[in-house]
């Protein structure tokens, strides 16, 4: 496994802390050729903006980027779930000659007709891009039409990265709340959770936490989304904004329109949940029973869970983690997380991260920690191998890669199925991250044992 | 409720495709590719399109699958992507040296009409290919078809541009094997060996997507059909393609091409299907049927018998590829069980005379459709209920509602194991196939016994 070389052109892109000067290449489009693990522009603004659960969400294009898309990512809904199905315009040949327009707007008429949804978002493919339907022509008329927001979202694949979908679905949002064209009133102690999609049932654990403090909370961009909660966001006092990328480009046009400031937080792990939940009730200092109740409640939290992390960090203390996530702003946290379980990062990647962003990996990393941006499934294997991981995390590509090398994985992309935001979250961390590193099957693996010399029970 | 979107009454649907029973032809493409020994594919478009297949294989295989991209932008949609292609063929050959690369195209570098065979030959000529590796290409336009058609593209492509015709016979058959399970092509092997036939069968994907776990990462795992016997296939006696979909085209380019004489067979899976495809087997290399297949015939039957009480008359609705829909339709109805349902999401005018065909008996009260999709095939089962549903993962969610029992089959399976190790096709896997059902139905049964019949004894 050592002997496998990285690509030259890749050099600048991976940085070995402690064995030379920092500068790193990021932000670049991938090299053609490689077995990049990024997606495209679709699949970032179909994730921001699919959570929305009373909106129809219909796929303009062939039938591929609706398939791999339908109901993928377990963002829960509480009450309906038009969101859950997969409505495609199914583009065949002839469409691609004479154009997808006139399907597009019989498609669009006959599902609001059908399904009576609160708006319509209509995502543009690769393909649209390039025979040039002029969807925002359609979408007006629909509009007109129906009565309800119909909105493009400019998705084309080629367009850029996976970071250009979040702008794309953010484009989408705002429009949509610029339909809203009550006055703007600022509600007192009011909030948007943003860049939180109830993966799991997270946004769920958020609330109740801003419940518990006095905060009200005036939408959820997009967890267990609603239009009409959507179209509310203008009238929060503070945007709360979660995620490195995906929505951060709405706070700041929020923030430009509507003069509505907004703060970077994360909710995974106790140090960084602890954080946000203090930011938030300092912005509100002027109605200090909020800081008064923040305080409570995260003493409480925090003293009913450290015995139970007490006990798991017994098991896992010194054990090394590789990180492999889209946004860096997600490693950042599992870093410290990791770090209250006693466990070392030995590699930490990104997708999508910044140059600031990985000034501020390298701080929080140790000498000798592998720094990656946008990697391929060589890079991961050879690292992970020569580190000697116990633990992998990362998304669908990376799971069968870990297993194969038998090192344990904890998915912390859209697959998972239990929540690990806040405190309760925290735990359902420490129980999977315990239960993966410790699983005595990985004592069976080959290479472990040819590493200890002993031979394995089979 | 997941579904209560899905109202009882059908209505005539022509721009819509909802809840797909099919996706894009690339994807399938991928799948074939990876069947060769040493082999990455490489899609010809945009990050996401491979980002997409790769993750979709690697759900239901749980294995790593690589792939490359030409990472389309902007630039190239716009100058056509040559630059691109020649780069990532350098990338590939530099970096992950595999003995071939098999390109497929999307729908972006269809429609913007790059010749990828004119880019393919001149990079052989300036030795971007270096001596010694092969390119196999293939068009894949994702608006055309489903990923059947994918597949067979890419199988008849590395048929007809590797084959060659020594003029010298091999004395081999070639099988290909249609888009089915490495499970299934295993068996297919091992049915051919007990006739003591030697067959070259292309796409292998054996020991790719279901290989031991070894304590490394493999980019080329063991597995695959070899460029030498590729190469062979022209020399070979005959060639029998299974399923009229995914392998006819490939058996009748060499056929027409190289004068191997080939056979289209439906897909071995049932009792008469096998039948056929050992018979075929047997004339194609003029072999005796040995004892030991013989046995397992009888052994289906033996089951089939015994059990037969339980399967007459229990109505099934199917929906999956047409090749495998129509095999399992046929198997079904051997079985004395009535599939009323039956629906694909490939195009395909043959499709509904082969299942008229294959149940005859019941001449009008079969509702067959294709192409359509999985809401059209809920609607059905709305208006007329069935005792079990046959189905790719996506059935889970109509298999729920409804409460039916629920046999997985086809591709793809996110949520179970199984399919990969445990073939369908051939006696054995027939007998496979038919414990699942009998399983389905007669858990059913106990679950929905009340107390004073529940039995022991079934």
């Amino acid at each position: 496994m050592t002997s496998i070389s990285v690509l030259k052109q890749r050099e600048k892109q991976i940085y070995q802390k402690g064995n030379q000067p920092f500068e790193m290449e990021c932000e670049t489009k991938s090299l053609a050729g490689a077995v990049s693990q990024r997606a495209c522009v679709f699949c970032g603004s179909r994730v921001v903006l699919y959570p929305i659960a009373d909106a129809l969400h219909l796929i303009h294009g062939p039938i591929g980027c609706a398939s791999y898309t339908w109901d993928i990512r377990g963002a829960q809904s509480s009450g309906p779930e038009l969101h859950r199905m997969s409505f495609s315009t199914d583009l065949s040949e002839t469409d691609i000659i004479y154009g997808g327009e006139k399907k597009l707007k019989k498609a669009l008429l006959e599902l609001i007709d059908k399904y009576s949804p609160k708006a319509a978002f209509i995502y543009c493919t690769c393909i649209v891009g390039i025979i040039g339907d002029d969807v925002d022509a359609i979408c007006r008329q629909v509009e007109e039409e129906t009565g309800i927001p119909v909105i493009a979202v400019h998705s084309e694949g080629f367009k850029g990265t996976k970071k250009d979908g979040y702008k794309a679905a953010c484009d989408a949002l705002f429009s949509l709340i610029e339909r809203n064209k009550s006055p703007r009133v600022t509600l007192p102690d009011s909030i948007n959770i943003m860049g939180e999609f109830n993966i799991g049932g997270e946004t769920w654990i958020i609330k109740k936490y801003y419940e518990a403090m006095g905060v009200k909370v005036v939408s959820v961009i997009t967890g267990d989304g609603r239009v009409d909660e959507v179209m509310q966001a203008g009238n929060a006092a503070l945007n709360v904004v979660q995620c490195s990328g995906s929505v951060s480009h709405l706070a700041k046009q929020m923030e430009e329109e509507y003069g509505i400031p907004f703060i970077r937080v994360s909710y995974f792990g106790i140090e960084d949940t602890s954080d946000a939940l203090y930011q938030v009730a300092v912005f509100f200092d002027k109605n200090p029973e909020i800081l008064k109740k923040t305080q409570d409640l995260i003493k409480e939290k925090v003293q009913a869970i450290i015995p139970r992390l007490e006990t798991m960090k017994k098991d896992l203390e010194g054990k090394k983690a590789a990180i492999y996530v889209g946004g860096a702003f997600k490693a950042f946290s599992l870093i410290k997380a990791l770090k209250t379980l006693g466990m070392e990062v030995v590699l930490a990647g990104s997708q999508t991260g910044t140059q600031e962003d990985y000034k501020v990996l390298r701080q929080m990393c140790n000498e000798g920690t592998v720094i990656l941006d946008d990697s391929n499934p060589l890079e991961l294997a050879k690292y992970s191998v020569e580190k000697d991981a116990d633990l992998f995390i990362g998304g669908v590509k990376e799971r069968p890669i870990a297993y194969k090398m038998g090192i344990g994985f904890c998915d912390h992309n859209h697959e998972r199925k239990i929540p690990l935001v806040g405190f309760e979250g925290m735990v359902n961390f420490a129980k999977e991250v315990h239960g993966t590193v410790t699983s005595p099957v990985w004592d069976l693996v080959p290479r472990r044992q040819n590493l200890t010399g002993k031979e394995g029970a089979i | 409720m997941l579904l209560r979107h899905t109202p009882k009454e059908i209505k005539e649907r022509k721009v819509l495709s909802v809840n797909p029973a099919k996706t894009c032809q690339p994807i399938g493409a991928m799948y074939a590719g990876l069947g060769i020994h040493g082999c990455l594919p490489h899609s010809h478009g945009s990050q996401g399109c491979c980002a997409y297949h790769r993750s979709a294989l690697t759900r239901h295989y749980r294995e790593p699958v690589m792939a490359a991209t030409s990472s389309f932008t902007e630039g190239a949609s716009v100058f056509g992507g040559q630059a691109n292609l020649l780069q990532a063929l350098l990338t590939i050959f530099t970096t992950y040296k595999p003995d071939v690369v098999a390109v497929h195209t999307t729908c972006l570098s269809e429609t913007i009409g790059d010749d990828v065979n004119q880019i393919v030959k001149k990079a052989y000529k300036d030795g971007t290919i270096p001596e010694g590796k092969y390119v196999v290409h293939t068009s894949t336009p994702s608006y055309v078809g489903s990923h059947v058609t994918g597949f067979s593209n890419m199988v008849k492509s590395m048929a007809v541009q590797l084959a060659e015709k020594t003029g010298k016979s091999n004395g081999k058959v070639n099988i290909v094997p249609g888009f089915v399970e490495p499970s299934d092509m295993v068996e297919m092997k091992r049915i051919a060996g007990m006739l003591g036939v030697e067959t070259i069968l292309f796409p292998d994907t054996s020991g790719i997507l279901n290989g031991p776990m070894t304590g490394k990462f493999n980019m080329y795992p063991k597995g695959g059909v070899s460029i030498e016997e590729l190469k062979s296939t022209g020399d070979s006696i005959g060639s029998i393609g299974l399923g009229a979909w995914a392998s006819a085209d490939a058996v009748r380019a060499l056929d027409t091409q190289f004068k191997v004489p080939c056979q289209v067979q439906d897909l071995p899976i049932g009792l008469l299907a096998t039948d056929r495809f050992v018979d075929a087997l047997r004339t194609a290399a003029g072999v005796s049927v040995p004892d030991t297949i013989t046995q397992e015939r009888g052994q289906l039957l033996d089951v089939i018998s015994d059990m037969q009480p339980h399967l007459y008359g229990k109505k099934v609705a199917i929906a999956g590829d047409p090749d495998q829909v129509i095999a399992l339709t046929e198997f079904l109805v051997t079985m004395g069980m009535k599939p009323v349902h039956i629906v694909t999401g490939t195009p395909g005018k043959a499709f509904t005379k082969r299942i008229k065909e294959v149940t005859a008996r019941f001449g009008d009260e079969i509702n067959v459709k294709g192409p359509s999709d999985l809401f059209h095939l809920h609607q059905l089962i709305k208006n007329e209920p069935v005792d079990l549903l046959i189905c790719n993962t996506y059935g889970k969610y109509i298999a729920r509602d409804e409460d039916i029992p629920f046999v997985r089959h086809g591709f793809p399976i996110l949520d179970r194991v199984g399919h990969s190790y445990f073939p369908t096709v051939g006696y054995k896997g027939g007998l496979h196939f038919l414990e699942k059902i009998l399983s389905a139905l007669m858990d059913r049964t106990d679950r929905d016994a009340p107390e004073e019949s529940f039995e022991l004894v079934e």
